[in-house]
């Protein structure tokens, strides 16, 4: 097989100096800039990546954002508490739902209000179908970034089941607005759990057909192992969580580090890999997949049929909270999400502050990650990583 | 790399002849929550504008409606939404006070005009106005705000049966702010109130424990807030709108618990009073009852100097005279009065025009009058039997009472009336009563039944629980004496009250007869006015309605004689706060006159 090894003159490239920073000279003719984004159907939302090539390789990225910024926690620090929920959902288009819950959460935090139990389970279940829905775009959109475009299209179809049963839930498809501070806006509708139960059957053969599809093909297994490697050491430095972290081989999971909710309730195990390159982070994406159908189920079983599913709350037009600040995780299908919330004793919050897990994979690790990767990976390494640029922004 | 992950991904050729999955018009339908566009029951929507209050986006705002009319309890304008803002959240929908908002399931609508996209549900016709589906509250205990009043701590039946004691306790601070909080602030009560007071802004001070802010914003309307805390007839209440899916606000006992809170000695501090300039002209008030109060003290805080006559020997007129102490005790009425006269205003007791003094030597004396003379005088049914000594006018007991002159307390007495004086005077007998006898045996029977006397719902209820037997629904037809002595009320059965024009038109069923005994009969059902004190020649210049009654300007209570203005009982009413508005109007229509005689 030597004899079609094309061996690279790395004399071409450019030297490191003793600092570790790669050495371009752009005027020397040797080096190409092109921008991948901010519109570009390989970058998942608007960002853009300044890529200075040599040949096709890479050899300095730089992501840029700001191209979809809304200043959406300076809208919620002008909102009442009960208006901010609607604008909170709104900083991930993706998975709204984490949003809602972090928020609400927060609120009742520092409020001091407990939601009842029947709340908390349907809030779980939304979550769950909320990362349910999520992977059903990024487990087969891993395979769109190799123009392996089948799998989304089931994808996409798999993900209207979960839609339409948010829809007759929540009453939306995408921006569920269901949950309120003091707990949920309704309960199950009748039979609800046996149309879900369908959908779920389809979804599990849906599990199978991307295992075929994706895991075992020797195109995507090329494209993918051993790219884009993130070695262990990178975890706790560039502050990675979520599938990222754990095809690493770290077990990072707020649900079973910080259960909340009815989590603690639920038996499941998240999967951990032990090298994390393209293949691997996909395929501990899959197994999430697994793991929350698992879950719906393990939900809609043990859930309590009736109760009462809103606490008592002041008046939501004139609710003071009184001064503090919380920090409330939950698990997204990315990751660890959390929302800081300041309070001073007025009816609207002083500081609201997102901790998205993209902000990390994004902006930082991906610079990193890109310097010695082949253009043609860049879309695959990037939704690798599930960057969400409205979360990073907003 | 093996062979199998070369054959595995041609699986998916499997799905080559499967059913395609995509949808195709006509478009579905959607979920029976679905947040689609909105509807409006315009009939129930009263106009709160809670749902424009909540939403984030101002996608809501409230117009004015052809065809709907600002009436009591109803704004009379209707929500406009605009879908080139809403963001479906449905917490309109959540927030309404009436469930009057909701949702369809409805979702496409298309038009080239942008404007369109604005509507009022309910008032622009759409074909989703009838759809069953669609968002609405799941239940009717889901609310935003509190659904059930804080409970007022009362004395119980046997502790105040034989008593004057004052019968409600008062909030606490923390009962006060979490009835407080339940306000949405629509001031549907403020435009109800007849001083217009601004409720919702009084309220919001007890939420943020301002009690002399509350204090302030409750005298820019109303001078005697410790009286109206306990007695007003809150029509605020009524038309409370949270009442409609709820219970309404306490709206008068927060006004209680705000009087309350502020000592007498701090009145003048919190209201700032201590730097009225004064005005070198002089207004005579007479009467110092609600209407004649309130008049002095926006004259006074405007610097008039003010000289109030009283017939009687102690100011507050019905309030004192006609109110039993343990609805509303003297020294709260004291309370009030005491920081109006510290003023500067002058007071002569034991003085009654027409007699002590005449109208004409005011009009002489003073730049303006104003009387607020109120109804004294108790109607008779003149029933035969009316003329019997032991048959006695409600409103001349209670005077008594409050005077400390001894009455007459018969065994067995009946009180012929339905409203709230009628009760007062029913539930005062049936204490004395049970102090002298040990036991009460007193009857109130009116022509209203039930379902529509006068009296309150919570004094029709109290007077029971006080032993009291009330016993709607008779006309009174004969007083039965004999040997000099009284019987009893012979009653026949009322049918109904009011014919069909709403007039007053009793209608009897004369063969179901009633009776019931009675040592004693007090008549209660309503007062007339005593005008004497106004000279013929003053009289026959004056407005009249067809039915004799005076008639004044709406807006400055001014009569056709420039100087002499009227209100209270008299004008309108009757009861407390029309009084207490007539005066603050009368107030400034006498302010008005003047500096227009200084212009001239």
């Amino acid at each position: 097989m030597s004899f079609f090894k094309i061996e690279t003159d790395r004399s071409k490239y450019p030297q490191r100096d003793a600092e570790g920073k790669m050495q371009i000279d752009l005027d020397s003719g040797k080096y190409v800039k092109l921008w991948q984004g901010p519109n570009h159907p390989g970058v998942t939302g608007n960002m853009s990546i300044e890529l200075t090539l040599a040949g096709d390789e890479i050899v300095e990225a730089k992501t840029h954002v700001g191209y979809l910024h809304r200043g959406f926690e300076k809208l919620i620090e002008r909102r009442l508490f009960i208006q901010g929920m609607q604008t909170s959902i709104r900083m991930c288009v993706a998975e709204p739902d984490s949003n809602e819950y972090v928020y609400c959460a927060c609120v009742e935090e520092l409020s001091g209000i407990e939601i009842p139990e029947m709340a908390k389970w349907i809030r779980t279940l939304i979550l769950e179908m909320a990362r349910l829905q999520a992977l059903l775009r990024v487990v087969p959109g891993q395979g769109g970034t190799f123009a392996l475009g089948v799998g989304v299209q089931w994808g996409v179809y798999m993900r209207e089941l979960i839609l339409d049963r948010f829809e007759e839930l929540t009453g939306a498809r995408i921006y569920h607005m269901f949950m309120t501070p003091g707990g949920v806006r309704g309960l199950l509708p009748e039979g609800f759990k046996k149309r879900m139960e369908e959908n779920l059957k389809e979804i599990d053969r849906f599990i199978d057909r991307i295992d075929n599809l994706m895991y075992n093909n020797a195109v995507f297994k090329k494209r993918s192992i051993d790219v884009a490697v993130i070695p262990p050491s990178w975890i706790d430095k560039y502050g990675i969580v979520g599938p990222v972290a754990r095809s690493a081989g770290f077990k990072r999971d707020v649900r079973k580090d910080y259960p909340y909710l009815a989590y603690d309730q639920l038996d499941f195990e998240p999967k951990v890999m032990n090298h994390s390159d393209i293949y691997n982070r996909s395929r501990t994406r899959w197994h999430d997949l697994i793991t929350t159908v698992d879950l719906i189920r393990q939900i809609m079983a043990k859930m309590p049929e009736k109760g009462v599913f809103k606490a008592e709350t002041p008046n939501v037009l004139h609710w003071q909270i009184p001064r503090g600040e919380t920090y409330v995780r939950s698990e997204a299908s990315r990751g660890e999400y959390g929302l800081y919330m300041v309070t001073d004793g007025s009816d609207k919050p002083r500081r609201i502050n997102l901790r998205g897990p993209s902000y990390n994979n994004a902006i930082a690790v991906l610079e990193d990650l890109l310097v010695g990767a082949n253009i043609a990976d860049v879309a695959a390494i990037m939704v690798s990583l599930q960057t969400c640029p409205p979360e990073i922004e907003r | 790399m093996s062979l199998k992950d070369t054959i595995l991904p041609f699986k998916a050729w499997g799905n080559l002849f499967k059913e395609p999955v995509t949808l195709k018009d006509p478009m579905r339908e959607g979920a029976a929550r679905y947040r689609g566009f909105h509807k409006n029951d315009i009939n129930t929507c009263i106009g709160c504008g809670s749902c424009e209050a909540i939403c984030e986006n101002e996608a809501i705002v409230m117009v004015p409606v052809e065809g709907i009319e600002t009436k009591s309890g109803d704004s009379g304008l209707r929500p406009m939404v605009d879908y080139g803002r809403c963001c479906w959240c449905a917490l309109c929908v959540d927030v309404c006070t009436t469930d009057s908002l909701s949702m369809s399931n409805e979702y496409t609508w298309v038009s080239d005009d942008p404007e369109e996209f604005k509507y009022i549900p309910g008032v622009d016709k759409k074909h989703w106005d009838d759809s069953e589906k669609g968002w609405k509250k799941p239940g009717p205990d889901y609310s935003f705000y509190g659904l059930k009043r804080v409970e007022m701590d009362e004395l119980k039946p046997e502790e105040r049966q034989d008593s004057f004691i004052e019968i409600i306790k008062g909030f606490s601070k923390e009962e006060a702010i979490k009835e407080a909080d339940r306000c949405v602030e629509c001031g549907i009560c403020t435009a109800t109130c007849p001083a217009h007071m601004g409720i919702p802004d009084y309220i919001r001070a007890i939420r943020e424990d301002n009690i002399e802010e509350g204090l302030r914003i409750m005298y820019e309307t109303n001078p005697l807030p410790e009286i109206c805390g306990r007695i007003c007839t809150h029509k605020c209440e009524t038309v409370c709108s949270i009442g409609h899916r709820g219970e309404a606000l306490s709206i008068r006992w927060l006004k209680r618990y705000l009087a309350d809170q502020v000592p007498s000695s701090e009145y003048a501090e919190v209201l700032r009073s201590d730097s009225i300039e004064k005005i070198n002209r002089k207004v005579a008030i007479i009467g110092a009852g609600p209407a004649g109060l309130s008049a002095a003290y926006y004259l006074a805080m405007m610097g008039y100097q003010i000289t109030i006559f009283e017939k009687l020997a102690a100011a507050g007129g019905m309030m004192r005279y006609g109110i039993p102490e343990y609805r509303l005790p003297y020294d709260q009425i004291d309370k009030d009065i005491n920081y109006i006269l510290s003023l500067g205003v002058d007071i002569k007791y034991n003085v009654t025009i027409g007699k002590d003094i005449s109208l004409e030597q005011l009009e002489k004396e003073y730049d303006a009058v104003f009387a607020g003379t109120g109804l004294h005088d108790g109607r008779s049914t003149r029933i035969p039997g009316t003329d019997h000594p032991a048959v006695y006018q409600s409103i001349d007991l209670l005077r008594q009472i409050t005077l400390g002159e001894p009455i007459e307390v018969a065994e067995k007495i009946v009180v012929i009336g339905g409203g709230n004086v009628a009760m007062d005077i029913t539930r005062s007998l049936a204490r004395m009563q049970r102090q002298k006898y040990g036991k009460v045996q007193t009857i109130a029977t009116s022509l209203e039944t039930e379902d529509i006397m006068p009296a309150d719902r919570e004094e029709v209820v109290e007077a029971r629980e006080e032993g009291t037997v009330i016993n709607p629904g008779w006309g009174p037809r004969e007083i039965v004496i004999e040997n000099k002595k009284i019987k009893g009320l012979k009653v026949v059965e009322c049918l109904s009250v009011f014919d069909e024009q709403k007039r007053f038109n009793p209608k009897f069923d004369e063969s179901h007869e009633n009776f019931f005994e009675a040592d004693m009969v007090v008549e209660s059902i309503g007062q007339g006015a005593n005008l004497s004190y106004i000279p013929t020649n003053y009289l026959e210049k004056l407005d009249k309605d067809p039915r004799g009654r005076i008639q004044v300007d709406k807006l400055t209570f001014q009569t056709r004689l420039p100087w002499l203005f009227l209100g209270g009982d008299i004008i309108e009413g009757p009861d407390v706060i029309h009084g207490i508005a007539n005066g603050h109007k009368a107030a400034k229509g006498i302010d008005q006159y003047l500096n227009k005689k200084m212009e001239e």
